[in-house]
């Protein structure tokens, strides 16, 4: 096991940051703690980066206690916090040559690792991270937490802010990573994300809701999901929500992800409703659960 | 239908850079209206123009009737604004916020009474009308946020990133507010670089490199890029 | 030690990068010294003053043109009667009325002795005080003058010896107060700046998550503004020597070193204040609030300490800057040697060491 957490807790004056969080990650593996803001992913990170001592529980990185071996730990693993924003008057080159320094290494020594994501950013190099684009500064930040060869990576919330076109090329990155065997740790509030990990684990108020992988994760979705559509979106919804069979009537970009509390219910019924308050153009149609509509489900 | 956005070659330059270049677009009223782009496409850019505080450098440009060039005074009176960076005062209570806003718009103080009791009753907030902002989670701000920027009745909200890190619950009450906001008539124009959000507009536009590249319904255009969803299709456009 | 020197290039890196933060370095000690200097002062200038002439004979001529050649006052009115000198103040150029009583040379010659009177606007009872001791100094020159030549001459000349600063020149009694509180601001301040910026950041997490020590971090973070501290108090010392012509008197060795152990001082506060605070505002805040005002109010700097109240008296002993400032007159001023300041040094010592022990023993290895 690469990090192992066990019934993990922690208190901030009166808000319950993390609450008998346990899970574990194997080797190479991409793990994505998913959760809203506030969920306590940011102090789950503290507490495996070292830099905060749990109420309770155990945690091991890389075999290594958190809280013991903490110096061990300080030189083996990677870490970009979540708003982490790098030496903003120093040049592209200067930051990665100071974090290089400071994990006692040179940039020649393991450029072999971070090659592929700081080719991107080389022709920048003499330009102050301060200057550069949301995107870039993320790929600089990842080379600097990558410059010391670590075991393992803690990533949190590092596409927080930026164009999906840098987040797609922020998670090939991660998958090329994965494969020279450093074991991944990231957090991410965004659902379309969690696909990308091998495993996920749902957090929210502190509380770890499910852990799988993204596939099997959707199996947990017992109800069926119907997708609805109509001419006027926010009728629909209403509709929808005063309709006495409803169960969940959640908004979906285009449409309306609708779940019955009756296991079999005719389709049929339920237009003939919305036509007769007034709707035109419905459709509706089955549909297969999305991560999100597991996450809904489990936190609701 | 009216047009209460109209923009005809509307262009921005610093220096020798182009941030947007000639843009021309329309956002029909009670329409929720996505304005996309990559990070330094010039969205932000362009939206300070609309909302009257940096001044075009050519085109043509009117928002709630008043024009950019000569009307930014009237245009701020008649639109609402939310960003996620600045939204409320997390030192003043709930009420407080809204009272202050209230009297920045100038509403008499019997109408901020009656506008906040109502406001709290809607958004379920009775029991910490006078909690500081702060101490309230981050859905919460963001729905009182939009309300708040509802109070003076502007014929378009402008909302900058809206729902960025919000649980996706919360996020969806917040949809189901803005749902009913332009059912009521007001236009949402609303500008993030988050694709999942752009699925719940009724039209989208993508911005590239100071440019519109793309501007249609989300259906149409994930079927004229032929991708499962908003994410592929800007994943396309941005990258050529 | 690869390590070390890494950080420090990357601090001199951000100093040198920041103007604001070079501003403060180099321009504010060169624009203190200058305003204390020229502007600040309590000497007098061009003052205008009007002169009421019951008299107007040879004596008084002679007191009014030497008056009005001095460099200190400017004549701006003659007036006749003493209901004027109401008026003539009320107007608010004058600062000062001079009277010559009637027949001022006869009394003068006869009864060996003249009345002159000088009523100054004492709305700012300094520099009326100033203005009134000035036009004394130069009547009384006037008299001695006059009683040359004549052996047993009515001769009352008062005698004052000024001592250390026979000129009275304001700027001496400033330079090691202003010399104090740059040091203050750029050590104490700056670091502690530089320390909650790197929180605020995000930085500061990813040092903690790395091999380097506690003790690496905070030299890294002092050695560069040690060695600005002596630049900057190597600049103060070099403009009061060659702009204002300030002699120091004692020895510039032991000057050098007493001023490295207060900076030191310094930085160890500034150090202490980052552990407490966690972003540059706060930084900013206690360490405007609580150094500088003290440091300016309670040091001896601007108020002698003699004169506050015995509660005040009792806490400034606790401001490394009253030490300091008493050591660097005696030096600068005095030119007393180091038998004269042991016991301040060593109470300078001590709180630095204590200082010094009390941040290392905060710094946190962690976040919390």
């Amino acid at each position: 096991m690469s990090i192992s957490v066990s019934h993990i807790n922690k208190s901030y004056k009166d808000i319950r940051a993390l609450q008998d969080v346990s899970f574990e990650v194997k080797k190479g593996e991409i793990f994505g703690l998913i959760g809203p803001d506030g969920a306590g992913k940011t102090t789950l990170f503290r507490i495996l980066a070292t830099l905060l001592i749990a109420d309770s529980g155990q945690a091991s990185v890389a075999g290594h206690d958190v809280v013991k071996d903490y110096k061990t730990i300080r030189n083996c693993v990677g870490y970009m916090p979540g708003k982490f924003s790098l030496y903003q008057d120093l040049t592209v080159e200067e930051n990665l040559e100071f974090f290089a320094t400071i994990f006692k290494t040179t940039i020649k020594e393991n450029y072999h690792l971070i090659e592929d994501i700081y080719k991107q950013i080389e022709p920048f190099k003499t330009r102050r991270a301060g200057k550069l684009s949301g995107g870039m500064k993320q790929k600089l930040a990842l080379c600097c937490a990558l410059i010391h060869k670590p075991e393992v990576l803690f990533l949190d919330e590092p596409t927080t802010g930026v164009d999906p076109v840098s987040r797609k090329e922020f998670w090939d990155m991660l998958k090329r990573l994965q494969q020279k065997g450093i074991t991944i740790l990231v957090s991410t509030p965004y659902m379309d994300e969690a696909s990308l990990c091998d495993r996920i684990a749902f957090i929210q108020d502190g509380k770890i809701l499910e852990i799988d992988s993204p596939e099997a994760i959707v199996k947990h979705f017992t109800k069926t999901i119907y997708n609805l559509s109509a001419n006027n979106m926010y009728k629909l919804i209403e509709s929808l929500k005063t309709y006495e069979h409803a169960h969940s009537v959640y908004p979906f970009g285009e449409f309306v992800h609708y779940t019955d509390t009756r296991d079999v219910f005719d389709i049929d019924e339920l237009q003939h409703y919305l036509k007769n308050i007034g709707l035109n153009d419905i459709t509706i149609e089955i549909a297969k659960p999305t991560i999100e509509d597991t996450f809904m489900a489990l936190a609701k | 239908m009216e047009r209460v956005i109209e923009v005809e070659s509307l262009t921005k330059k610093f220096g020798a850079f182009t941030a947007v270049d000639s843009i021309s677009f329309h956002v029909k009223k009670g329409e929720i209206f996505g304005f996309l782009g990559a990070n330094g496409a010039g969205k932000t850019t362009a939206m300070k123009m609309l909302i009257g505080i940096s001044h075009p450098t050519s085109g043509k440009a009117t928002v709630a009737g008043f024009d950019v060039f000569t009307e930014a005074e009237s245009i701020k009176k008649n639109i609402g604004y939310m960003s996620q960076k600045f939204a409320l005062y997390d030192d003043l209570t709930v009420k407080e916020n809204i009272t202050f806003y209230g009297g920045i718009y100038g509403l008499s103080r019997a109408k901020i009474k009656i506008k906040t009791q109502q406001l709290i009753e809607e958004l379920g907030l009775e029991d910490i009308a006078n909690n500081m902002v702060g101490s309230l989670p981050l859905g919460w701000k963001q729905k009182l946020a939009f309300s708040v920027a509802l109070l003076h009745n502007p014929k378009i909200v402008f909302l900058d990133e809206p729902t960025g890190g919000v649980d996706p619950i919360t996020r969806r009450q917040f949809w189901e507010m803005i749902y009913k906001t332009a059912n009521q008539g007001t236009t949402i124009f609303v500008t993030t670089h988050y694709m999942d959000e752009a699925e719940y507009c009724d039209r989208v536009s993508i911005m590239v490199n100071g440019n519109i590249e793309a501007l249609d319904t989300p259906k149409n255009l994930k079927k004229q890029f032929s991708a499962h969803s908003m994410n592929d299709v800007f994943l396309k456009l941005a990258r050529g | 030690m690869k390590l070390f020197l890494g950080f420090i290039k990357k601090e001199f890196y951000h100093i040198l990068r920041d103007r604001r933060s070079l501003f403060i370095l180099f321009g504010m000690p060169i624009v203190q010294i200058l305003l204390f200097g020229f502007a600040i002062t309590n000497e007098i200038n061009n003052v205008n003053i009007a002169i009421l002439d019951h008299s107007k004979d040879v004596t008084t001529k002679k007191i009014i043109d030497n008056i009005s050649a001095s460099k200190y006052f400017s004549i701006n009115a003659f007036i006749q009667q003493e209901n004027d000198i109401e008026s003539v103040f009320k107007k608010g150029q004058t600062k000062a009325v001079i009277s010559f009583e009637k027949d001022f040379n006869q009394h003068l010659i006869k009864n060996g002795q003249a009345t002159v009177q000088i009523i100054t606007d004492a709305t700012d009872p300094n520099t009326a005080n100033t203005i009134s001791n000035y036009v004394n100094a130069i009547i009384q020159s006037q008299v001695k003058e006059l009683n040359k030549g004549i052996d047993k001459g009515y001769q009352i000349i008062p005698q004052t010896r000024m001592v250390y600063n026979p000129e009275l020149k304001s700027v001496f009694m400033f330079v090691p107060g202003i010399m104090t509180v740059i040091l203050m601001l750029v050590s104490a301040m700056m670091t502690s700046i530089s320390i909650t910026r790197e929180k605020e950041l995000g930085t500061m997490e990813v040092i903690l998550v790395s091999p380097l020590k506690p003790l690496q971090v905070i030299a890294g973070k002092v050695v560069p503004y040690i060695a600005l501290s002596v630049i900057n108090a190597t600049v103060i010392i070099l403009l009061s020597l060659f702009v204002f012509k300030m002699p120091i008197q004692g020895s510039l060795i032991l000057l050098a070193f007493e001023t490295v152990l207060f900076i030191v001082t310094a930085l160890a506060l500034g150090i202490l204040i980052s552990t407490i605070a966690a972003t540059q505002q706060t930084a900013m805040m206690i360490s405007l609030m609580g150094l500088m005002l003290p440091v300016i109010i309670l040091s001896g700097f601007i108020f002698p300490i003699s004169s506050m109240p015995l509660v005040l008296q009792i806490i400034s002993n606790i401001i490394p800057a009253k030490w300091f400032i008493i050591i660097l007159k005696a030096i600068m001023l005095k030119g007393v040697g180091f038998s004269f300041i042991w016991k301040e040094t060593l109470i300078l010592l001590g709180m630095t060491v204590f200082f010094i022990a009390l941040s290392i023993k905060k710094y946190k290895i962690r976040l919390e």
